[in-house]
């Protein structure tokens, strides 16, 4: 169907680097290193952490050189050309004649997020060696941080959804295992049961999603491009090509994004990710930040032609996932202002971005999203681990902004440097990298005709800027107090917020937990007042804050066209592709080759069909996505806003906190309607009543209590009946066949036995010569038989 | 072929073994008789792989030895403790098995 000549294919086969092509290992180092670090870690020097820290180094080394070489090819294809993914699969299992895959789907966005997840795992590994040093479960903790990072990896590099769905699980399990690391505290375990359940709740759409592109999509697939309907290259073309029913791809989108909602923290199943704050400080970085909440945005950014179809991006001004977007980003901004706990600030900070990141997905933005992740990734997990080094080293392994901390930036300067470096970054301060992407993210939204949401997005900006500041006033500035102050631990004890006890208690509330036997001999010689974090703490942070200055650079877009890397090296090109050279692209095991695909029209804007209508000639396999272009003006207004909201929340931190200004400090107590607000924010929207009390017991409990019943008068009264009826006859048959029958020929047999035995006692005499006579006596008889039974 | 040559030396081992089980009272006789018993099928065995021109019987053969030198440890090992417990190895003073 699409033999037609297509004018103007180039096709340039190139050879194509080793690290490219052999992607594939990536997830499988970590994975044989959790192995290693369950069986053999107790053993070894480091408890196993240098097994994971190490097998991290090796991907981190693997995936940038991937990412070179990735970028070396797109620098050297010839103008006008399009690169195809680096695709290889092998049969994974075979059943009723269809080949279930496994393989390595490999471009530009792949390979971003590969990066970024080997390169913040590779830093939280090194600061958890010295953040859980001493903890009970140090190497189960290292063992499941390793294989959350194969499960995001083998995420990332999936060629096909069944793939994809097996990373997205481990990645749950793992999850689970972290949150809850600390179990013995019912909170924590509490945290790790509401996330794993609730991520599942989304995981539902995920499995239903798969089966019906898979159905809806295989017949054209293997008829088009001779791949399953699970191949992700295989659906993201059939998207765009017009076989789809919009009822089928409608269904799979929205099925799909419910998933991505569970997994990315997006209203209205947001509220297992700020309870996940209840694990370690490190897995709070890697897994609640910058990796695993991002799956979900992989997802969608993946599948984008799946989404951009099913929910038609490009037609409208209002579809379901920017409305999701922007109503996460308002609501977890709002609730980050009423919390006391800095970490949980930065959970909903998180929440919110990753708003942001769905909106711009929602809207068309696909690369100022993808470009989000990555920034956001970098500055996020230096504010946890920041967030961490504060309670590591200054307020006890308390995270309480308003008890514990304040006055702190005169203790711990690399770790005040680093987080007002990220704070800066985050609210999208100019030469920061959260400007160039957030800032593109919004412009890129009302550029695509979403007004409405432009607008969200600058109250965002708004909002952020206001909370960042409040937390920042509440633990740099001030005045210290708490543990901060230098307070002994003690006196803590009385309230029942405190961290928890010192020496022995194993139910301690608060984020360290086996961490504290470590603690005791720092404390038992130290003084008890705030300090700054040793090296292994403090070089991630520094790293991390300066990537967190200088990641925007690598798609600056006020500077000029020249300054798109990120567009250049990641955006898939939205061309319309002849089906010539599709089998090369997608070859097997042995391919060994990439193939350039020249574009069949001049890449512009929307001047490709791809996207907006069916391709004639050939095989679409990304929307054709127009950019805004820069304006200062734009982004003078969004930096406006930003510097509002620090100016309005700096002077309202100063006045309530510190100066207790009788007009503003307890407005919430006094005042009714502001008073109600508050409270409605303090209960995070009621929403974990809603699923707690409301649905959980509207649905869960009703069915326990109909079980209940029918336990209680079906089963029980078959049970019942059953057993009388069966005592009766059991009754009948003592009385006969017992008795009489069974006793008789068990008596009988014993009577026999015991008479032939009296027979037979002589022969046993105890001489072995007389054994040995009579078995060879038998055998003779037994053989003389034999012979005349033959003869 | 010689077949009956070599069926009639295992009879005869066979014979000599069963005598010697049944009659010695030195328990280290009896093994040896026993060896002889088994060494008497060995014959048999080889004699009639060689005729029927297969390698089955050389294999049994060969783990017959090599069960007949597990059984010969397991065998002396136990004359050694009746040894050590009476000071005699003498067969017909054991009557510990009498029913």
């Amino acid at each position: 169907m699409f033999g037609a000549e297509v004018s103007g294919v180039a096709e340039v086969v190139q050879a194509y680097g080793w690290f490219l092509e052999n992607a594939w290992i990536i997830p499988i180092i970590p994975a044989v290193a959790f192995f290693l670090i369950i069986f053999f870690g107790k053993k070894l020097p480091m408890k196993g952490s240098e097994l994971g820290i190490l097998s991290m180094l090796a991907t981190l080394f693997f995936s940038a050189m991937a990412g070179w070489q990735w970028i070396d090819a797109v620098n050297s294809a010839p103008a006008g050309s399009a690169m195809a993914p680096v695709i290889k699969s092998w049969t994974w299992w075979t059943t009723g004649g269809f080949d279930f895959t496994i393989g390595q789907h490999m471009d530009g966005l792949s390979l971003t997020v590969l990066i970024v997840v080997a390169f913040i795992s590779t830093l939280v590994q090194i600061y958890s060696v010295e953040y859980l040093h001493g903890d009970r479960r140090y190497t189960h903790f290292f063992a499941a941080l390793t294989l959350f990072s194969a499960g995001m990896m083998n995420m990332v590099i999936a060629d096909n959804m069944l793939q994809l769905i097996l990373g997205w699980e481990i990645m749950g399990l793992c999850s689970f295992m972290l949150i809850g690391h600390w179990w013995e505290d019912g909170a924590n375990s509490r945290a790790a049961l509401k996330a794993f359940f609730t991520t599942r709740t989304g995981d539902v759409g995920l499995l239903v999603g798969t089966s019906v592109l898979f159905f809806a999509a295989n017949d054209w697939t293997q008829k088009t491009l001779g791949v399953s309907g699970f191949s992700i290259r295989g659906v993201s073309a059939w998207a765009l090509s017009g076989d789809p029913s919009s009822a089928a791809i409608t269904v799979a989108a929205v099925a799909l994004f419910i998933a991505c909602i569970g997994k990315s923290g997006q209203f209205p199943l947001h509220t297992w990710l700020p309870d996940a704050m209840a694990g370690p400080t490190p897995v709070s970085s890697l897994l609640h930040s910058s990796t695993m909440v991002v799956a979900g945005v992989f997802l969608v950014a993946r599948l984008y032609p799946v989404f951009w179809e099913g929910l038609n991006i490009t037609g409208s001004s209002f579809n379901l996932i920017v409305v999701i977007g922007g109503i996460t980003i308002l609501i977890a901004a709002a609730l980050a202002f009423v919390q006391n706990d800095i970490k949980k600030v930065l959970a909903y900070s998180t929440v919110s971005q990753l708003g942001y990141m769905m909106m711009g997905l929602g809207a068309g933005a696909w690369l100022p999203a993808v470009f989000h992740i990555f920034t956001h990734a970098f500055f996020k997990a230096c504010l946890f681990l920041a967030a961490g080094s504060i309670s590591h080293s200054a307020s006890h392994h308390s995270f309480d902004m308003k008890k514990d901390m304040g006055g702190l930036r005169k203790f711990m300067p690399i770790t005040f440097t680093t987080w007002i470096i990220s704070t800066l970054a985050l609210c999208g301060v100019f030469p920061l990298s959260g400007f160039f992407s957030k800032d593109e993210i919004i412009d890129n939204v009302g550029h695509n005709g979403y007004t409405l949401f432009m607008v969200i997005g600058l109250i965002g900006a708004f909002m952020t800027a206001a909370y960042m500041t409040r937390a920042t006033y509440l633990t740099f500035f001030g005045t210290p107090r708490g543990a901060s102050a230098g307070e002994h631990h003690d006196d803590d004890h009385a309230t029942d917020h405190a961290h928890g006890d010192h020496a022995h208690d194993v139910h301690a509330t608060h984020d360290a937990h086996g961490a504290h036997d470590s603690h005791d001999s720092h404390d038992a010689h130290a003084s008890h007042g705030p300090r700054e974090s040793g090296p292994l703490i403090t070089i991630p942070l520094i790293i991390l804050a300066t990537l967190a200055i200088g990641a925007g650079f690598l798609n600056a877009t006020p500077f000029g066209a020249g300054w798109e890397n990120m567009k250049k090296w990641v955006e898939p090109s939205g061309a319309v592709i002849s089906t010539t050279g599709i089998e090369e692209a997608h070859g097997g095991a042995g391919a060994s080759r990439i193939v350039y695909l020249s574009p069949q029209a001049e890449e512009g804007a929307y001047s490709s069909p791809c996207g907006k209508e069916t391709p004639k000639d050939g095989i679409c396999y990304a929307p054709s996505i127009s950019h805004a272009k820069f304006k200062w003006s734009k982004g003078a207004l969004s930096l406006a806003i930003v510097f509002a909201g620090m100016l309005v929340s700096w002077f309202m931190s100063v006045q309530v906190f510190e100066r207790k200004n009788r007009a503003l400090a307890g407005l919430t107590k006094r005042n009714k309607l502001l008073g109600a607000g508050h409270s409605f924010l303090v209960n995070k929207y009621y929403l974990d009543h809603l699923y707690e009390k409301v649905i959980v017991r509207a649905i869960a409990h009703p069915i326990a209590r109909g079980a209940y019943r029918f336990n209680q008068k079906v089963l029980d009264g078959i049970v019942n009946g059953t057993g009388i009826s069966v005592r009766n006859t059991s009754r009948w048959v003592y009385r006969n066949v017992d008795q009489k029958v069974v006793d008789g020929a068990v008596n009988g047999s014993g009577a026999a036995a015991q008479g032939a035995g009296s027979a037979l006692r002589p022969i046993q005499s105890g001489k072995v010569s007389q054994y040995g006579a009579l078995l060879f006596g038998a055998a003779a008889i037994g053989a003389l038989v034999l012979v005349i039974i033959n003869t | 072929m010689l077949l009956n040559q070599f069926l009639f030396l295992g009879a005869v081992l066979f014979c000599i073994g069963v005598y010697g089980v049944i009659t010695r009272r030195n328990a280290v006789m009896v093994l040896m008789s026993i060896e002889l018993i088994l060494n008497a099928v060995n014959i048999n065995l080889i004699a009639f792989a060689l005729r029927n021109g297969s390698v089955d019987g050389h294999v049994f053969a060969l783990y017959v030895i090599a069960i007949a030198a597990a059984e010969v440890g397991v065998g002396l090992a136990m004359v050694l403790l009746v040894y050590r417990n009476r000071r005699s190895i003498a067969l017909d003073e054991l009557a510990e098995m009498k029913g």
